[in-house]
């Protein structure tokens, strides 16, 4: 069980997410740092008040806008999970690829400090009491999940592709 | 049940008669492209390469292109040295398809692929930028992908998990009146469709206006279809795909044209009828916030910024140069230029545009993104309201968040630039004898004598000097700078 430590609405860009002015930081070990640069949470963030598996509860269209993969690296460096109503599509296969824990959830109703808990393929609202149903990933994103992220699960491909050869 | 244009495309790249909408493929990629966000790609690559006792060798050098756009000259010290390291990799893995910092040859990667012919009808193109959708322009599926993912296509050479998207049909159909631009069309397609509308699924482009437009025109289009959430716009290639790539880009073989098969089966069919619309204004902070030109009537602005992979051609330069012309950029306005490659930075100065802008009091920066990023280049203050012809408009997005952008045509930034408030481009003179609508009309002239013929027509005076220069047909910038494609 985790809190939820930010409430967003619909189409949260990932300017919001990552602004660009911070792009020249590139590596998933240096960008956490300017997750949600320009929100009251960055300082959260920073001063170690958010709990690492806490929640970001957002509405649709989460991470809409740019390709920037540092707006799911940011994330997984604080090791936040978000939960959104849906996500755009590029934000939703970084994520995968960088092991950014998400969660699609077209239900979902929670506010700022409720406590969550994923079960059963279902976010259960501790606080009201209420469950959502999870939109479960297809097979082949999940397996890369499983995986543990894209490198690991491509350098097994590469590794495959060297033993045929 | 036939197939749309993804759909023939993607059964090609990956062997198969059929395919339909919802089958998980791994297509065999064509061209990769990258910017300054290489330095995270290679860093990944070679991460899936860690402890394998394999050499990280990308799958294909020559399918590989590399474009510094996003910061250059580069901002700061740490820029510099994320492109120092690609260009080391760029040498030692021989990769061919790359643009450095150069006034040649150099520009934004979404008008560098196009220009230098890199980017074919019927092929897969994806790109670690979200505008790689702009391709869809020329008939390819192309999309944009984040850096592991595009590190895993250099080790590959395909991409896992494409889920083959849904599409959406968008049928536009009539003459673009005056003053009503490309940009205008897709930003009140944007609005209808809203931010997440086309989210995972492809925007196909038909009806007569498109046949009639640009393939410069194709590309604002294109490029703005991923602020709806669209995989890729696209276009079936027609004659002037084929004219563009032979004239422009120096393609010498084109592979057969294809388009969707009558019978495909699209998600939802969108009818725009272009001959009623006006110009459109996205406000802030959302792209899908789209309103008529009207609505921000009063609007003061403080900085006009017209460039960007959306609208930095030449013929947004030579609409927004055909208003500037014999007059000024209002007091209190910072207006800023950036042609979207030197190509065509270099055809604006022979044509007189550049003049013409700085005449006006704007400043004609270096062809790259400029500030659309918000990295520098044109921070806004607080307070400040831009308008500029990039694509997104997003909090924060122009370098502050306590500022406002909004987006609209370079005919209304530049009608904007000289009353100082968001302004109806069809309300101020512009310098032109005939009355046609740019981007709508290229499509079967020969672009280069109809390029002068316009530019003769709206600059009488600069352009007669030009053209008596010019007239021995040499091709001064034409020819492409680059070593052949694959």
């Amino acid at each position: 069980m985790a809190k939820v430590v930010l409430k967003l609405g619909a189409d949260v860009s990932t300017d919001i997410i990552y602004p660009g002015r911070f792009m020249a930081t590139v590596l998933p070990t240096e960008t956490p740092q300017y997750a949600f640069a320009d929100l009251e949470f960055n300082k959260k963030l920073k001063a170690k008040e958010v709990a690492p598996g806490s929640f970001i509860v957002a509405d649709k269209n989460f991470g809409c806008g740019s390709s920037r993969e540092q707006a799911a690296s940011c994330l997984t460096g604080w090791g936040l999970k978000v939960i959104a109503k849906n996500f755009a599509r590029i934000f939703m296969q970084n994520s995968i690829n960088v092991g950014l824990n998400m969660v699609i959830c077209p239900g979902i109703e929670a506010s700022e400090g409720d406590e969550l808990e994923i079960e059963g393929g279902k976010v259960v609202n501790r606080t009201s009491n209420r469950s959502f149903d999870i939109v479960p990933m297809p097979k082949a994103r999940q397996a890369i999940i499983d995986a543990g992220g894209l490198i690991p699960f491509a350098r097994k491909l590469v590794l495959q592709a060297k033993g045929h050869s | 049940m036939g197939m749309t244009m993804v759909e023939k495309i993607l059964a090609r790249a990956t062997g198969q008669a059929a395919v339909k909408a919802g089958d998980v493929l791994e297509p065999k990629v064509d061209l990769a492209m990258s910017h300054e966000n290489g330095a995270l790609v290679i860093n990944q690559f070679n991460e899936i390469y860690k402890d394998t006792g394999l050499e990280a060798r990308v799958w294909d050098p020559a399918r590989i292109a590399i474009i510094f756009d996003h910061r250059v000259p580069a901002e700061s010290s740490k820029t510099a040295t994320n492109q120092k390291k690609i260009r080391d990799f760029v040498a030692r893995q021989g990769i061919t398809k790359f643009h450095d910092i150069r006034g040649d040859e150099g520009g934004i990667c979404h008008q560098i692929l196009p220009e230098n012919g890199y980017v074919l009808p019927g092929t897969v193109v994806v790109g670690t930028d979200s505008h790689t959708t702009s391709h869809g322009a020329l008939g390819a599926f192309s999309f944009g992908i984040g850096a592991t993912e595009m590190a895993a296509v250099w080790a590959l050479g395909k991409i896992l998990n494409v889920e083959v998207p849904g599409t959406i049909k968008v049928v536009v159909e009539g003459a673009l009146p005056r003053g009503v631009e490309p940009k205008d069309i897709i930003l009140h397609l944007v609005g209808k469709l809203t931010a997440e509308g086309a989210n995972f699924k492809v925007i196909e482009f038909h009806g007569s206006t498109i046949r009639r437009m640009s393939t410069s025109g194709r590309l604002v289009i294109c490029n703005m279809t991923v602020e709806a959430g669209a995989t890729s716009g696209i276009v079936p290639p027609d004659a002037e795909t084929v004219h563009y790539l032979k004239g422009e880009a120096g393609v010498k073989s084109i592979p057969p044209l294809f388009g969707p098969d009558a019978d495909a089966s699209y998600d939802q069919v969108i009818e725009i009828d272009a001959s009623k619309l006006e110009p459109q204004i996205a406000f802030p902070h959302t792209v899908d916030n789209v309103k008529p030109v009207g609505a921000a009537k009063g609007i003061k602005v403080q900085q006009i910024v017209i460039g960007s992979c959306t609208n930095g051609r030449l013929d947004d330069l030579a609409s927004a140069a055909a208003i500037l012309q014999g007059k000024k950029v209002a007091r209190g306005v910072r207006m800023l230029v950036f042609p979207a490659s030197c190509r065509i930075y270099q055809k604006a100065l022979k044509a007189g545009y550049v003049e013409t802008f700085m005449k006006a009091g704007a400043v004609v920066m270096n062809s790259g993104c400029g500030p659309c990023l918000g990295v520098h280049q044109g921070a806004l203050a607080d307070g400040d309201k831009a308008l500029a012809t990039t694509n997104r408009n997003f909090k924060g997005r122009m370098g502050n968040p306590n500022a406002e952008v909004y987006l609209g045509s370079a005919a209304t930034a530049a009608a904007s630039a000289v009353t100082g408030e968001i302004t109806d481009p069809r309300t101020v003179t512009v310098a032109r004898a005939k009355e046609t609508p740019k981007k709508a009309k290229a499509a079967k002239a020969k672009p280069k004598a109809a390029r002068k013929v316009k530019a003769a027509a709206r600059k009488p005076k600069v352009v007669k000097r030009k053209a008596a220069a010019s007239k021995p047909k040499a091709k001064p910038v034409r020819k492409p700078a680059k070593k052949g494609r694959k």
